[in-house]
């Protein structure tokens, strides 16, 4: 049986600790993983904006091959989307959604690690690619006919990278929505669920619906490519377009699954720092739920210019138009929580405050987009690079610098200096607006998106120059942020539960960090806002709702590295195996491997352990 | 180990409460059962009869959709208290299927 004493603080080998990393099925834990794993892709991807920055500086630059540039963009966007902004996000539901809806862990505690492993594999694998052959190069979309004609393995990495690390996301989104429906406190009713925790719960929707068809997309292009298939081939009978549409029914959803936490992050900063009730709770709620609809039911405005004709592109035009609807009552919302609230300007609430404008902006370029007719004009053309990092950077961004600031006292149990923070988001926020506010007008005067390079003597000199500008200060945004972590746990200043002082929610209520069990009882959720009610009567702490008992917690395990190690070896077998025949064995290998992992979860039972009432008194005793 | 293992003993009010409600549960499954026999039978014989197909194809397919309504509700018991969620997915996605192929064959390629 596992003992407890290894979790209670106690100075261990580095051996010991590795171990314990690689085997944890802690959420809290899990949520730290995500946000490293993700936290190394994220630099990895700004290093590579920085690149295509540096070689759009000035006119006919020659810094980086066209064919090198072509697989920065793809690599970049790739890596933003699905191993830095998920991930993080991933790593933020992680570590409070269960501690906000008073539960112990999530509800598949294994399968959140398995998640985990899948994503950060998934990555490698992706990422290999620019040492072991050339890194993608069809753009993040990676359209059919190109990605096809693409030479080398660049495509192949792609495809098999995002399937593995797509089946994590997918796991990790079914672990959220059994975890919410399933995990509540007593009295957490959904209408009394903190707004993160709403917008994880519908995001997760949205990635239980969103996600298949990208796994069938990815297999599609997987078998085109590796095993003789013909599903984009038009010659054969194919059909090039399809995985156009296949992508986007995915790849909407998908920027709804990245905005919806950040609503959630920032819905939360606004109430706790005007310390006011969030305005509107259960319209914010509704409005949260239709996006999560009508996501779904736009595809194909990404695609006006393929040529579906005038019907389908009116209907998709309205339909694209609709969804300002609830975002806009979700802005006036905000608007009106800060309304006469005690308002404390902090850097996560100044984040809040930069991200309203900035996400406005994008929105409004979103519906301009949304008229058919203007987006043949825009289509293409770095209006749209300008309308999709102004939502992406200016508000999903935007958010997970600010959680990052607002939890990392609850997740590490120390404080990022705030005055380092402000210095972090000034950079950030000016470079990010003098970086993408005159890509709208690059795109207006003709550049095209996703170009190498440009002729002298069009005008688009001084823009340009501007934009890398702006792009070195948000880099050294980043860097002053890094320097905050590196700075903050080097001063190791422990705080106590509730550091911001108008904590409302359930996490606040317990130690930072809390301990490996959470709630050492069960808490009782009275209300909207449970830990602000308690505070409001002068409680210290939650209201139980139950005695002192055993908690049964899980062991931990690690199968699920293994299991996703058996798929990463399986990935390099299906590429090589097209130019190499010992490629067929080692893909046979790495399955059967993932196979046995599989069933040696199956066969070996795993009850888990239970923390004794003695035990928890002890622990509890010495915290206060 | 010793755990705290609770132990709640039903009243008799409580176990013929139970009793009278699987009885209950117990007839409506067999009826249904019954039904969905013979819907089969119908779709069985419709094909054997050598009805024209544009009659035969729409009644098998309707006595499917029913037939997945019952194993739904009656076998699957999303007829009970609790399952509200379940059935706000399950349409939520049907609706979404259906959009998406409905699309998909009106305006998108015709």
């Amino acid at each position: 049986m596992t003992t407890v004493a290894n979790s209670v603080g106690q100075k261990k080998g580095f051996g010991a600790t590795l171990w314990d990393w690689l085997t944890t099925v802690d959420h809290k834990k899990i949520g730290i993983l995500y946000l490293i794993g993700g936290g190394f892709f994220f630099v990895l991807g700004g290093i590579e904006a920085m690149l295509i920055r540096l070689q759009l500086l000035i006119p006919n630059n020659d810094f980086v091959s066209a064919g090198f540039f072509n697989e920065l963009i793809t690599m970049h966007g790739t890596t933003m989307i699905f191993l830095a902004a998920m991930p993080l996000l991933f790593g933020f539901m992680n570590a409070i959604v269960p501690l906000q809806i008073g539960a112990r862990d999530v509800a598949f505690p294994f399968i959140n690690s398995l998640g985990f492993w899948m994503f950060f594999f998934g990555g490698l694998f992706l990422n290999l690619s620019w040492f072991l052959d050339a890194a993608p190069d069809a753009g993040w979309t990676s359209y059919a006919s190109l990605s096809i004609a693409s030479t080398g393995h660049g495509i192949d990495f792609y495809a098999i990278g995002l399937q593995i690390a797509g089946a994590g996301t997918l796991m990790a989104g079914i672990n959220f929505l059994v975890t919410i429906i399933n995990m509540r406190a007593p009295g957490m009713t959904y209408m009394r669920m903190p707004l993160f925790t709403w917008t994880t719960f519908v995001a997760s929707a949205l990635i239980l619906f969103a996600f298949p068809p990208l796994t069938i997309g990815i297999f599609f292009l997987t078998f085109d490519r590796m095993f003789g298939g013909n599903f984009f081939d038009h010659t054969m009978g194919g059909n090039t377009i399809i995985w156009e549409h296949i992508f986007w029914i995915f790849g909407h959803p998908e920027v709804y699954i990245l905005i919806l936490p950040a609503f959630g992050i920032f819905s939360e900063i606004f109430s706790v720092f005007s310390r006011k009730r969030l305005f509107g709770y259960s319209a914010m709620v509704f409005a949260t739920v239709l996006i999560g609809f009508l996501g779904f039911m736009v595809w194909a405005h990404h695609m006006f210019t393929v040529g579906l004709g005038p019907t389908a592109n009116a209907i998709f035009a309205v339909a694209t138009m609709a969804i300002a609807v609830p975002t806009g009552v979700k802005i006036f919302n905000w608007l009106l929580t800060m309304w006469g609230g005690s308002i404390k300007i902090t850097t996560p609430m100044l984040y809040a405050l930069g991200f309203i404008p900035s996400f406005v902006m994008g929105g409004v370029t979103g519906v301009q987009q949304g008229a058919a007719p203007l987006d043949y004009q825009l289509h293409d053309s770095y209006f749209i690079v300008a309308h999709f990092h102004y939502v992406i950077v200016g508000g999903v961004v935007l958010a997970i610098l600010a959680a990052t600031h607002y939890w990392w006292p609850k997740m590490f149990g120390t404080m990022l200096s705030e005055k380092l923070g402000k210095i972090t988001f000034w950079f950030f926020f000016i470079g990010f607006h003098m970086t993408f506010f005159l890509q709208h007008f690059l795109g207006l005067m003709g550049m095209p998106r996703r170009v190498w390079t440009y002729m002298d003597g069009q005008g688009w000199n001084l823009f340009n120059l501007i934009s890398t500008i702006g792009a070195i200060l948000m880099a050294i945004g980043v860097i002053v942020l890094i320097i905050n972590i590196i700075v903050t746990t080097a001063r190791n200043e422990r705080v106590g539960n509730d550091p911001w002082e108008d904590g409302r929610t359930l996490e606040w209520a317990i130690p930072s960090p809390p301990p490996f069990y959470n709630f050492a009882q069960t808490p009782l959720v009275r209300g909207l806002d449970t830990y602000w009610i308690e505070k409001q009567e002068g409680h210290k702490g939650y209201t139980a709702a139950e005695p002192v008992t055993d908690i049964h917690m899980p062991n931990g395990s690690i199968i699920p590295f293994f299991m996703t190690l058996g798929l990463f070896i399986a990935g390099f077998g299906a590429m090589y195996r097209v130019d190499h025949s010992w490629g067929l064995g080692v893909l046979v290998f790495g399955l059967a491997f993932t196979f046995l992992t599989m069933a040696i979860r199956s066969v070996k039972d795993d009850l888990g352990y239970y923390v004794t009432k003695d035990q928890i008194r002890r622990m509890e005793r010495g915290r206060d | 180990m010793a755990h705290d293992i609770e132990i709640i003993e039903k009243t008799p009010a409580e176990y013929a409460y139970k009793k009278r409600r699987s009885d209950r549960l117990m007839r409506s499954q067999l009826m249904m059962f019954a039904l969905m026999i013979f819907m089969t039978l119908i779709s069985f014989a419709a094909v054997q009869a050598g009805f024209s197909a544009y009659f035969v194809i729409p009644v098998v397919l309707l006595l499917a959709a029913v037939q997945v309504g019952l194993q739904l509700y009656y076998f699957m018991h999303m007829s009970e208290k609790g399952h509200g969620l379940v059935a706000f997915f399950m349409y939520g996605g049907i609706l979404i299927a259906f959009l998406t192929v409905l699309t998909f064959v009106t305006i998108i390629w015709w």
